[in-house]
């Protein structure tokens, strides 16, 4: 399955994570909802909405874990009928990340997690440690939008 | 059954000489719903994989017509890892090393696999 990303060094380590977990739709993005790389969605629609909802939810959980003031949680999973969904937070020295998996009825969730965990090393691994420049202006932002856009669905 | 209940038939397993950990593990998900295990041990992996292999194999066996495994024994170079299907879409995971007597083993498994219904 093809890995377009933002961020080259996010490739390798989510192509090996789809290829021991069988997950069908894999986006890495940061807390904010930015896509650093995405495999399987074919519409770019598809990708905003989805990592927008995925990191409403990891703020949500972020606010229940204060609530219960413990530590912010690591990973959450729902498993549907045909498909579940495994949601998880990994540190590099760069930025924290989320990690959002789709799979389906052909691997499991302990699967799922099991190399999540792998990715989430993986990546710590590969992560650059320099900080990422911050682009504030708005010409700034479009641009970097479409060569973004771009890099993930070639376009 | 409860998980007390649960846990302490694990751990009779354990008492099997040379049995290194026994876990319950849901067939479908592959996570762990009890165990008993020594430590250094990675349940997680060991019930997500083992819950792979045992549907692999449920597939073969009933791609050749010979039904659901009723015991699985994978025997490796220092030691087993042996699986019983049990109820409610669990599987008693059982890792052991060398040399373990795998009809005791069994056994035990079975009394799990009976507890849980």
């Amino acid at each position: 399955m093809t890995v377009r990303a933002v961020e080259p060094w996010t490739v390798e380590p989510v192509r090996r994570f789809i290829a021991e977990s069988q997950a069908r739709l894999v986006l890495v993005m940061t807390p904010a909802g930015q896509v650093l790389a995405q495999s399987g969605f074919t519409r770019a629609v598809d990708v905003m909405s989805a990592s927008a909802l995925a990191a409403g939810i990891v703020a949500s959980t972020d606010e229940l874990a204060a609530l219960l003031r413990q530590a912010r949680f690591g990973a959450l999973s729902h498993q549907g009928a045909l498909h579940g969904i495994h949601l998880m937070r990994c540190d590099t020295p760069r930025t924290p990340l989320l990690v959002l998996s789709v799979f389906g009825r052909n691997t499991s969730l302990g699967l799922v997690q099991l190399f999540a965990e792998q990715l989430a090393v993986e990546l710590g691994e590969s992560a650059p440690t320099e900080a990422r420049p911050r682009l504030a202006l708005a010409e700034d932002f479009e641009r970097e939008l479409h060569q973004s856009l771009n890099a993930l669905f070639g376009t | 059954m409860n998980v007390a209940e649960l846990n302490t038939a694990l751990e009779q397993v354990t008492q099997v000489p040379r049995v290194l950990g026994a876990m319950v593990v849901s067939a479908d998900e592959g996570i762990v719903v009890g165990e008993a295990l020594m430590e250094g041990l990675q349940s997680n992996a060991v019930a997500a994989l083992a819950a792979s292999v045992s549907q692999k194999l449920a597939q073969t066996t009933g791609a050749a017509g010979l039904g659901s495994p009723s015991f699985v024994h994978l025997a490796a170079e220092n030691g087993a890892l042996l699986a019983v299907p049990a109820g409610l879409g669990l599987v008693i995971v059982v890792v052991a090393g060398r040399d373990v007597n795998v009809g005791l083993a069994r056994l035990e498994m079975l009394k799990v696999a009976e507890t849980i219904g």
